[in-house]
């Protein structure tokens, strides 16, 4: 690995000090999963890594009436071990307990995982679902965005030179809801996502309507994005084979996948309409308790 | 000791037990040190004084090199050596047998360090040794090479064609049959034709013919231990090599060879070695860190990482394959035509031989015709996996005979226990059977409880496979040095990859009449055992274990002879039975008559050597169910049996486990493994995330039927076990897929977009 | 050049101190400078488990943790499983089902199946695959690896009173 300094910053204000002083080349370290591997294969070059695990609000995880907040840093494991993220924000948890294997859970982070913005993170499609807002703090202070604005391109993101995440920001679950995240790989465990689908639904109180859905797609495109349209439609639409059909035709209709050595464009559109539906089945199933 | 899984034996299972050591299942010799991390693997090596090497390796896929500029890296701070193909001598045209056939030297070096040109992307070029690794990296990147880039040719079949570039100047086609060369440079190094019976004749006969082409992917032997050398060129010019090898004397005649020295100067140590499956024989940081270690003076360590190990070591060819199958209204074959190309990588070398002769070897056929090509490509330089060159054409050849089974309303299991080889079978290359036990292996399933049970649910499908491998004989030498206590080292030169130092105690405790726990069998370098060819080839337990073998029976000779004068009796009235030496009046157990020995007179040490070959081919039949997501084209495995005929099973535990581990990398190979290029002919998945080695998760049980069928050629009736299990996979799951789905899927690997592909085509 | 930091962890029980570079991995150190080399370099990038070992009782991958973070850390490696005069039942367990063949996966697989086992005492067959696919093996095929850890699990369950069966 080439030569680089390392500071492991307690506050938030020395972290972001510490990133804008280095010209853009510190790299912000949480569970460096990607991170160290990029840095040894110099994809990335860095003077200067910033270990954010020692700062409070990066490693904070809160639920509360006002909705759930999740550090950055917070690891993987912590996420799907939780109780009320697993009962109200399952989605989330769900991409957790799925990326990597056991020892990656045990440093990554969803806040990484999103400023990585890889097309096919596991995490972000769920966020999406969720209605994330990523709160990012920088040299000329605070600013939050939704988390479906955040990724820009692959590997590109909103961050300006010595802004970081600090968390992400859920709003409260309504009653008679449900989430999930799912992806194809071709092994069990381990793989990158071919397609990913995250989908949080609200039904009313019958549990036969829909009442809202949002869809988020990963790896079918240069990032991971709201499905608008396959979302909007559910909404007032009665919970059947049907309608969630529907969905996913809007869904296959919307992405721009690519052949590469994960998928071919033919199966990832295919993919992405059954995986629609499995998802949202799941996330109905969920939603009626 | 106990073990939770019992071995299912096929067929003799109520006799009392022939043997006291052979069949049971001891704790292995080197299992304490490799449970609790104080094993040596290759990098654990510590040389005092050691610096850390790293290797400059081409970006490009095809090109000349037009120079070397090495300076900016050697005025590197804390740079102690550089080096390219230049300090390596020149190999001129030389051919060298090597320990794993014929070697053309010129390519071994040139694969080491490049001299004219690079024939795949990550060929070695130059490397530089450093006080750390991170400074030999960075050195490393800042050579500069100039290169002019050539066309990268990827597929067997276009660089077959006559306009395609041509990788290598000096080569030229041999004919296998009569050894002559063409006239002008192809990349076709070698054409092999064999031929049985009447062809034409056969195929009228038929009333059933089946005709596909087939095409695998390059695939990876994928051990986890990356590939590490580490060596000293001392000033005497004494060369000492440590490194995981599967073979300590190939690396020596390697290192001999490339580095023009005499073979007394190099010693090999053998690290244990972390995995092979025939991908570490071949050398490729050893000749460069000798040099590195002459010009720096003291010894150098390079290590590959995973990257490295993917993009330049290993795989098993890519191919193309057609089969042409035909059979009678009584569903006998009666003529079958292959032709088969196999990538052989920047150099020639493919396994097409072996291929040509496996892909009808598990079948009793009148007439046929086999020809096959051994083709240069810009992919790594193959090297051996686990039965090379037998799996790829028993994919072939299994999923036609499925069709034709198919065609004819039989059941697949009736039309194999039908037409298989069996002793006497003349296979199309010419090569007559001695007691084989395909036969047994199909009755073993059959009769197994998986087979019995029918699969119920939908999109579930179940599929059979058989597969060959010839197994190997070769050269092995064993040293037994008796203990006063009465206890016996047993040295060998067969560098033990799963268990092998076991087996091969067994044998030896077998013959001498002690317990495995009694005999500590330790590897050791090339200067203190006998010659001792690779481990492969399926051969250490047959070959190394008849040397031990040997080895007791000498010990036997002498304590017969040396009890005869200790008892001042007539050596004719002594004899060893059962492990005691009896007398006409006196009888003395093994460690009785040692330690007496170790009183007086001269130590006693026991030799064997062996160099027989008749190691009794070895089929397995496998069987699986599957379950295919028809919306996602994803093969879920339900349930795994695999058959197998092992001869006599030495340490079933470790048989079970070469047929577990063999069918798990044939269902790798089956289903997600694959070399993945971009058209610059760069590998794109050189990572074991997206090199997709199957994972527990990915697997249920793998049952192993251990079916003993014993081979007359030895003592104890050991047939090699290691590589028939990967062979009949990928056959197996073809036909489970087209069971429950009804998709033929004629390209390997089978995954879930071209499954899903079929799917959708067969819809439309 | 980075200056050399010196970092302070407790390494199998024992407190050790360590100097070095901010881009050294955690195995790097482990490896070459304090000679526990039980942990294997298998891929480098967090997909082969081979370098696994428990770091404050969670299975990690040395090779994606810089040597720095290591401050403060409770490290548990292969070479501090097994008690003095003896082996511990994961160890017991992977021989006696002849779980290894070239043994390179073990070490990892075993701390691995430590830190998996500390958390769920009682696993199922699907548990087990499930947490246990980020650890690679070439040679076995799983079978008898995942047979040994079901076995240490039990005999863990037997000298311990805290495993309970559950009831599904």
């Amino acid at each position: 690995m080439r030569d680089f300094e390392y500071e492991a910053p307690t506050s938030l204000a020395d972290a972001v000090g510490l990133l804008a002083r280095s010209n853009g080349n510190a790299r912000p370290l949480a569970g460096g999963t990607d991170l160290i591997d990029h840095v040894r294969t110099g994809r990335l070059s860095t003077d200067l890594i910033v270990d954010l695990k020692k700062i409070p609000e990066l490693m904070a995880l809160e639920l509360n009436d006002a909705g759930l907040r999740l550090g950055a840093a917070v690891p993987c494991y912590q996420i799907y071990s939780h109780a009320g993220i697993l009962e109200n924000y399952t989605a989330i948890a769900d991409s957790s307990n799925i990326i990597g294997g056991m020892q990656i859970q045990n440093r990554a982070s969803v806040g990484g995982n999103l400023a990585n913005a890889g097309a096919a993170a596991d995490s972000t499609p769920a966020l999406i679902a969720l209605e994330a807002t990523v709160v990012i703090q920088g040299p000329a202070g605070s600013r939050e965005i939704p988390v479906d604005q955040f990724c820009t391109g692959p590997g590109k993101n909103v961050l300006e030179p010595g802004e970081i995440i600090v968390e992400l920001k859920f709003p409260p679950r309504p009653g008679h809801s449900g989430s999930h995240y799912r992806r194809f790989i071709p092994r069990n465990e381990m793989d990158i996502a071919v397609v990913g689908v995250g989908a949080s639904v609200v039904l009313d109180e019958s549990g036969e309507n829909f009442v809202s859905a949002r869809i988020g797609l990963g790896a079918v495109a240069a990032k991971p994005f709201y499905a608008q349209e396959a979302s909007e439609l559910l909404a007032g639409q009665p919970v059947n084979d049907e309608t969630i059909k529907k969905a996913g035709e809007a869904a296959r209709s919307v992405i721009k996948p690519i052949t590469d050595m994960r998928g071919t464009e033919e199966f990832r559109l295919h993919v992405t309409g059954v995986l629609t539906e499995r998802v949202l089945k799941k996330a109905v199933e969920r939603a009626r308790g | 000791m106990a073990t939770i899984d019992e071995t299912r034996t096929a067929e003799g299972s109520e006799e009392t037990p022939k043997y006291k050591v052979i069949g049971t299942r001891p704790i292995r010799h080197d299992g304490s040190d490799k449970v609790t991390g104080r094993a040596l693997y290759g990098a654990d090596i510590k040389v005092k004084g050691m610096i850390f090497g790293a290797v400059l390796r081409s970006p490009h896929a095809h090109a000349n090199i037009k120079s070397i500029d090495t300076s900016k890296a050697e005025a590197f701070p804390g740079v102690r050596a550089v080096v390219t193909s230049a300090d390596l001598p020149e190999p001129g045209d030389k051919i060298a047998e090597l320990g794993e056939g014929a070697v053309v030297l010129n390519h071994l070096s040139s694969n080491n360090l490049a001299r004219t040109k690079v024939l795949y992307k990550g060929h070695a070029v130059a490397a530089v040794a450093a006080d750390n690794l991170h400074i030999a990296q960075e050195a490393a990147s800042l050579i500069e090479v100039e290169y002019e880039v050539l066309p990268p040719v990827m597929n067997v079949l276009k660089a077959m064609e006559d306009d395609a570039p041509v990788l290598n100047p000096d080569v030229r086609t041999e004919e296998a049959s009569t050894g002559e060369t063409g006239d002008k440079p192809s990349n076709i190094a070698k054409h092999i034709v064999f031929e049985k019976g009447d062809l034409e004749k056969g195929f009228a006969d038929a009333k059933y013919v089946v005709e596909r082409e087939f095409r695998t992917s390059t695939v990876h032997q994928g051990y986890i231990e990356p590939h590490v050398a580490t060596v000293l060129w001392n000033n005497d010019g004494q060369i000492t090599v440590w490194t995981p090898t599967q073979g300590t004397f190939s690396v020596r005649s390697q290192m001999a060879e490339l580095l023009h020295v005499p073979l007394a100067r190099v010693k090999v140590v053998p690290a244990e070695i972390g995995g092979g499956f025939g991908g570490k024989i071949s050398v490729y940081l050893a000749p460069a860190a000798a040099v590195l270690s002459r010009k720096a003076g003291v010894p150098v360590q390079i290590v590959m990482d995973r990257a490295d190990v993917l993009q330049a070591t290993g795989p098993t060819p890519g191919s193309f394959i057609r089969i042409k199958m035909g059979v009678d209204a009584d569903g006998r074959l009666t003529a079958a035509e292959a032709w088969m190309a196999y990538e052989a990588g920047g150099y020639p070398g493919s396994p097409i031989g072996a291929g040509a002769m496996c892909v009808f070897s598990c079948y009793d056929i009148p007439n046929g015709r086999v020809e096959g090509y051994d083709v240069c490509v810009n992919k790594p330089r193959t090297n051996a996996y686990r039965a090379p060159g037998a799996t790829n054409a028993a994919f072939a050849t299994e999923t036609v005979v499925d069709e034709l089974c198919e065609q004819m309303g039989m059941s697949p299991l009736e039309f194999r226990l039908l037409n298989a080889s069996k002793e006497g079978t003349r296979r199309i290359d010419g090569v007559t059977y001695p007691r084989i036990g395909l036969v047994e292996t199909l009755e073993a399933i059959k009769n197994s409880e998986h087979y019995n049970t029918p699969l119920t649910g939908e999109n579930q499908g179940r599929g059979i496979g058989s597969g060959f491998w010839f197994n190997a004989g070769l050269k092995s030498a064993v040293t037994a040095t008796v203990n006063s206590d009465g206890s016996v080292g047993l040295l060998e030169g067969s560098t033990d990859i799963g268990g092998s130092r076991t087996a091969i105690a067994m044998q030896f405790a077998e013959a001498i009449g002690l317990a495995a726990e009694d005999i500590k069998p330790a590897v050791v370098d090339t200067d203190s055992v006998g010659y001792t060819d690779v481990t492969g080839g399926s051969r250490v337990t047959y070959a190394t274990g008849w040397a031990a073998y040997e080895a007791a029976q000498d010990l036997k000779r002498q304590i017969v002879s040396r009890a005869a004068e200790l008892w001042e009796v007539d050596p004719d009235l002594v004899s060893y039975e059962d492990g005691s030496v009896i007398g006409p009046d006196k009888s003395m157990t093994f460690k009785e008559i040692a330690i007496e020995l170790s009183l007086g007179g001269e130590p006693l040490v026991g030799r064997g050597v062996s160099n027989h070959n008749e190691p009794g081919g070895a089929f397995g039949t496998h069987l699986v169910d599957v379950e295919v997501d028809p919306d996602t084209g994803k093969v879920d495995i339900l349930r795994y049996t695999a058959a197998q005929d092992c001869g006599t099973a030495i340490h079933p535990a470790y048989v079970e486990g070469q047929i577990q581990g063999g069918a798990v990398q044939g269902i790798g190979w089956g289903l997600n493994e694959e070399y993945w290029y971009d058209e610059a002919g760069s590998m794109r998945n050189a990572n074991f995330l997206d090199y997709r080695i199957p994972t527990c998760y990915d697997l249920p049980m793998i049952d192993p039927i251990i079916v003993e069928v014993p081979n007359p050629g030895h003592p104890y009736g050991v047939r090699g076990v290691g590589e028939v299990p990967i062979v009949p996979p990928p056959a197996a799951l073809e036909a489970a897929i087209y069971d429950a789905v009804g998709v033929r899927m004629y390209e390997l690997p089978m995954s879930p977009p071209r499954v899903l592909h079929e799917l959708l085509k067969k819809e439309s | 050049m980075a200056k050399k930091r010196i970092v302070t962890a407790t390494v199998n029980g024992r407190e050790e101190e360590f100097l070095c570079q901010p881009r050294q991995t955690l195995l790097e150190v482990l490896r070459n400078t304090l000679g526990l080399t039980g942990a294997k370099e298998g891929c480098s990038n967090g997909n082969c488990g081979a370098c696994s070992v428990v770091i404050d009782g969670k299975a990690v991958n040395t090779c994606m943790v810089l040597a720095v973070e290591a401050e403060g850390a409770n490290i548990e490696t292969i070479e501090g499983l097994a008690p003095v005069d003896g082996l511990d039942p994961l160890q017991e367990a992977f021989l006696e089902n002849a779980a290894l063949q070239c043994g390179i996966c073990t070490p990892g697989f075993i701390m691995s199946a430590k830190a998996f086992l500390d958390e769920n005492p009682n696993p199922t067959e699907e548990e087990i695959r499930f947490s246990m696919a980020g650890n690679l093996c070439r040679c076995t095929g799983y079978d008898k690896i995942v047979r040994a850890i079901q076995q240490a699990a039990e005999t863990r369950c037997a000298q311990s009173a805290s495993c309970e069966k559950e009831t599904v």
